[in-house]
């Protein structure tokens, strides 16, 4: 589904942050991205988002080559896509529903048909109380689970999480991770990038670890 | 999905209020800044406006109260009947075509028109004074001044014609010189307004950066982005016009209204005469709604522009990382 094929990526003229990256993300994997703080990670995962495009290298995602994708299509690729950001980037003025029935709405649908669907995951990541809740008042935790629910809302082919468990206490992780197998398991490829070893321990999965602009693949 | 969070409380039900957030937040500081400065230009731009078609009214009454106009003047001398020459010269200029009517200053108006240099109580015949007839012209059909002044000067040696040409050159001239000066101004209070608009709308957006990058983020395409802005400052920009131009026109009016009442007085007379009469006429109106257009037309467009900017300079980013514009 996805394919880095000798991939390097710099800014400017510094020196190459990743170097000869090359992976693959089938359908349906899960796995966890991770190293040391610099390492990369957030800049991988924004290439897997196509927020970024390579220096050198190519990249193939949906079986398209990025290189020939147009500006106009990239928001229906994106659409395929769910991401979590490390800084959440919620919008301040709307409700936590609004905030993750957002990408819905970008998409035209209509409020009643999804509805249910926001709150029940809303209630699932434990925000059930909070639906009307602005995210100036919600805790740093809570903004993490809005963000993560944003980002399933509309069942993406692949999940990327950058540090979604950052915030949130022990507990919480347990069961953000059960949420991110739980859609692994109905068909969605997970990338969790994170420094958290206790929550990889928790799971057999496949270890991507980025050292030194190389990336190394485990499992 | 089988047994997704989404299917597994789906008893759960939600009461959202009918009319979900606006995606483009409906007031902040930004905006309301802007409301301001475009309530403050566009005030600004229909005053001008209408003080431009003021003095262009008034310009072309001054110069064409003063040639529908002539005189002819009548020099006083020894053993010279002057009321028989006053009457004959009124006959001489009534009887050419393009004249409507000529009329004699008699002596009492001509205290009058004296009065500020000699004050009251002066026997006029005691004194040379000269004496004029005023002549009506019909200005679509002027008569031959030059002929009538030959008439005049054969028939009265000691008559001039004046048919103020030298008078309504000046006038036209100034006329014309303030018309332009006007219109000058209009057109540097508009580039203004286009510039404070333009510039003001793109600084009220800079603080919506985030909104645009997360729904483009989420898969919005740049239309839809736009569409969101657009709508919004649409109605900022319509607020804060409609604002500045009825409070411009609302000052056109107390003024009209003041003149009206004050139209007696030598004050009022005054003002009328340099200004004209203050009133709001139809060109006033389309000028203010022009301006409203305009304003609102440009905060739109900059909206829409500066959103698909952003939209591409994030995507430029994208294909080349080295470049920061945030």
């Amino acid at each position: 589904m996805i394919k880095f094929e000798n991939v390097g990526l710099r800014y400017g003229m510094e020196t190459e942050v990743l170097r000869d990256v090359s992976f693959e993300i089938p359908e349906r994997s899960f796995q966890f991205l991770t190293g040391p703080s610099g390492a990369g990670k957030t800049s991988l995962l924004r290439l897997l988002f196509m927020s970024l495009r390579p220096t050198r290298g190519s990249i193939s995602m949906f079986g398209r080559d990025i290189a020939s994708i147009e500006r106009h299509e990239l928001p229906i690729l994106r659409r395929r896509i769910g991401v979590v950001f490390q800084d959440f980037r919620l919008l301040d003025h709307m409700t936590t529903f609004e905030n993750v029935a957002l990408p819905l709405r970008v998409r035209g649908k209509d409020e009643a048909d999804f509805r249910s669907d926001v709150s029940d995951l809303l209630n699932w990541v434990g925000l059930g109380d909070k639906l009307h809740a602005l995210p100036p008042v919600l805790s740093g935790g809570e903004k993490q689970r809005v963000a993560i629910a944003r980002a399933l809302i509309d069942q993406p082919e692949v999940l990327l999480a950058d540090e979604p468990t950052g915030n949130v206490d022990p507990h919480m992780a347990r069961r953000l991770l059960r949420l991110f197998l739980e859609l692994n398991r109905s068909g969605t490829a997970v990338v969790v990038a994170t420094h958290d070893l206790g929550l990889m321990e928790q799971v057999d999965a496949r270890r991507m670890i980025l050292n030194n602009s190389h990336l190394d693949i485990y499992g | 999905m089988a047994d997704t969070p989404m299917q597994m409380n789906a008893e759960t039900q939600v009461t959202q209020s009918a009319k979900p957030t606006p995606i483009v937040p409906p007031s902040n500081i930004a905006g309301q800044a802007l409301s301001l400065v475009i309530a403050i230009m566009s005030f600004l731009a229909c005053l001008t406006v209408g003080a431009v078609l003021m003095i262009d009214r008034s310009a072309s009454a001054w110069q064409s109260q003063i040639s529908r106009e002539a005189t002819i003047q009548i020099r006083p001398a020894r053993d010279f009947d002057i009321e028989t020459a006053l009457m004959e010269a009124q006959a001489i200029a009534a009887g050419f075509e393009g004249v409507v009517n000529a009329r004699i200053i008699d002596l009492p108006q001509t205290a009058n028109l004296l009065e500020p240099w000699l004050g009251t109580g002066i026997d006029l015949a005691e004194l040379p004074v000269p004496r004029l007839v005023v002549i009506r012209i019909d200005e679509r059909n002027p008569p031959d001044f030059k002929a009538i002044g030959a008439a005049i000067s054969e028939a009265i040696p000691n008559a001039t014609m004046d048919d103020h040409r030298a008078w309504v050159d000046r006038l036209v001239s100034m006329a014309r010189t303030t018309t332009f000066v006007g219109v000058a101004i209009l057109a540097l209070v508009l580039t203004a307004l286009v510039l404070t608009v333009v510039f003001a709308t793109r600084g009220a957006l800079a603080s919506n950066h985030v909104i645009i990058e997360v729904l483009h983020f989420v898969g919005a395409r740049a239309n839809f982005i736009a569409g969101q802005f657009q709508r919004r400052f649409f109605w900022i920009g319509l607020r804060g016009a409609v604002i500045g131009g009825g409070g411009a026109i609302l000052l056109f009016l107390i003024f009209q209204f003041w003149a009206q009442r004050n139209l007696t007085t030598a004050q009022g007379e005054q003002v009328a005469v340099l200004f004209g009469d203050f009133s709001i006429g139809m060109g006033t109106f389309i000028g203010a709604l022009l301006v409203i257009a305009l304003v609102a037309t440009l905060t739109t467009l900059t909206a829409r522009l500066t959103v698909i900017r952003t939209i591409y300079e994030i995507d430029e980013q994208r294909a080349d990382p080295s470049r920061q514009f945030y």
